[in-house]
């Protein structure tokens, strides 16, 4: 459900910066169905990939072959990322908060911590310059904290400013798509609040899996299921070997 | 000049001729042409005290520092791709008891930002990013400064120069003159901000044919030092062209690195137990059914 609703929010002949697992599936799904123009780049290097099978990691051969541009990393954050070229950045994370803060480096403190998780990677950047970026996480009350133990990736107020403020290029994570349903930025304060729901969800399901009091849109949208074509193309042709749809 | 010859060498002779204890080591590759033959033999050679640098850790950092040749990782992403965490890494960050390990820790626009500094000699290089993370905080060696021209204030990382890096590549000839295609991450900035570099490479190929195609070129042979010829040098990592990646072993990497005993026990088996990558190889049949399909390109007109 997750992927299909990402694959939803990409617009044909968009540029996307692609990262791992699930937002990977997601745009290549959006490419057989809606949005065969996207234009898929992964900090790798490959830029317009057309792999023609799942890739197993952002450095994948598959990305390679077929591609329209093949670059160096310095290319790709310079002349790309910071160059503004980047449309759509996917981003996802151990723990997401209110503001859209993103943690992937540690659980408690950054010395000595609970657990030690991979750290920015790419996000970072991304999280600052794509011109909008899409969060993927699956809800639970530790997923979802009030606030993150470590800001990787900013989200809509950093240092509690508008992101205009501290020259932020990108418009920062403008939904945040969950296992149970939708959440989108709220322009006048930042806040992550709740949009759309899946079929079956109720809004307190959504609240049990958030760490802080979860404010809805007025009208809550109710998002379509999956159609049985995006649900084959995902099964039979996309990931047959369930490498990213576990659940 | 340097006599060509003279550069071609056993991986054993190049990591004892030019790694040494102390060093800073990166051996780059971001997923594709990692040179796993390499990090054996550090490890055989049971080098200490290294900073071990490179964006993504990757399973041969792990292996380095389980084997304790690592004092300091400088980093962009620990973990192991598609599939978990680098266990060795995470043991020694999150309990530090047997062996501590110094990190320093950036995004990966900054470590190759830090790269191209050292590649052309700067002291530091300016980016836009860092505002509102707490990367700096953690980090206090990210720092910024007032652009001269525009008064924006921009993150600085500094420069990257390593005492040697290790390039795994298709092929190079016996100058060091390096040709690479597919994913090509930072290996030309790392080594040209390196001290020293050691070039890996499937293939040993004649001068013409490297001259017959130039654009092709990432390293040239006049910032080598030594040229090894170690087929399948890069496996469990890949080589366009060559070999896939041996992906079930980066996810059998999950239980053996979670263990330390049996981290230890393939240590000495694949490492300490083999004299050299051909040894190696004998233990892995399953690099045979790793062998690439071919996918030649068109081939282009440098005639004028």
């Amino acid at each position: 459900m997750m992927a299909v609703v990402a694959a939803r929010e990409l617009q044909d002949g968009e540029v996307v910066f692609v990262g791992i697992g699930l937002p990977n599936l997601a745009c290549n799904l959006a490419r057989a169905t809606h949005a065969p123009h996207l234009v898929l780049i992964y900090e790798s290097g490959a830029v317009g990939a057309v792999p023609e099978r799942l890739p197993v990691s952002i450095g994948d051969p598959a990305l390679v072959t077929g591609s329209l541009m093949v670059c160096g990393m310095a290319d790709v954050f310079q002349c790309i990322l910071q160059n503004g070229r980047i449309e759509v950045g996917f981003l996802g994370g151990a723990q997401v908060d209110r503001y859209g803060n993103i943690n992937t480096t540690v659980i408690g403190p950054y010395v000595r911590p609970k657990v030690r998780l991979p750290g920015s990677g790419g996000a970072a950047e991304i999280a600052i310059h794509a011109q909008r970026t899409l969060i993927v996480a699956k809800l639970g009350p530790r997923a979802f904290p009030e606030q993150v133990d470590f800001v990787t990736s900013p989200g809509l107020r950093p240092q509690g400013r508008p992101r205009r403020e501290v020259r932020m290029p990108g418009a920062g994570p403008v939904k945040v798509i969950t296992d149970k349903g939708i959440l989108e930025a709220d322009e006048a304060t930042g806040e992550m609040v709740l949009a759309a729901l899946y079929p079956g969800v109720s809004v307190p399901d959504v609240q049990a899996g958030i760490g802080w009091a979860l404010r809805c849109r007025p009208g809550l949208a109710a998002v379509p299921p999956p159609t049985a074509h995006e649900l084959r193309l995902l099964r039979d042709v996309l990931d047959p070997k369930r490498l990213f749809l576990k659940q | 000049m340097t006599d060509n010859a003279s550069k071609v060498m056993s991986m054993r002779d190049a990591v004892s001729r030019f790694v040494h204890d102390g060093d800073t080591v990166v051996i780059e590759g971001f997923t594709h042409l990692i040179c796993f033959a390499a990090g054996h033999e550090i490890i055989r050679q049971r080098r200490r005290d290294l900073t071990l640098a490179r964006l993504t850790p990757d399973l041969i950092y792990d292996q380095m520092i389980g084997a304790g040749c690592a004092r300091k990782l400088v980093f962009s992403w620990a973990g192991n791709p598609g599939v978990g965490s680098l266990h060795a890494f995470r043991r020694a960050v999150e309990a530090p008891g047997a062996v501590p390990l110094e990190i320093e820790e950036y995004s990966h626009f900054g470590m190759v930002a830090r790269f191209s500094a050292g590649a052309a000699r700067l002291p530091f290089w300016p980016l836009r990013d860092y505002m509102g993370t707490d990367l700096p905080r953690a980090n206090p060696r990210i720092r910024s400064v007032t652009c001269p021209y525009t008064g924006e204030d921009l993150a600085t990382v500094p420069a990257l120069n390593p005492d040697v890096t290790i390039v795994h590549a298709q092929r190079a000839d016996a100058d060091g003159n390096t040709q690479i295609w597919g994913l090509v991450g930072v290996q030309r900035e790392a080594a040209f901000a390196s001290a020293r570099v050691i070039v890996v490479v499937e293939e040993l190929v004649d001068e013409q044919l490297i001259r017959s195609d130039p654009n092709r070129t990432v390293i040239p042979g006049m910032i080598v030092n030594a040229v090894v010829v170690e087929p399948c040098g890069a496996h469990p990592s890949y080589a366009q062209g060559y070999y896939d990646r041996d992906n079930e072993f980066y996810v059998a990497w999950e239980a053996i690195s979670r263990d330390p005993v049996r981290l230890a026990r393939y240590l000495d088996e694949f490492v300490y137990g083999v004299p050299d990558r051909a040894a190696y190889l004998k233990k892995q049949p399953r690099v045979a059914r790793l062998k690439a399909k071919e996918r030649l390109c068109a081939g282009v007109n440098y005639g004028y």
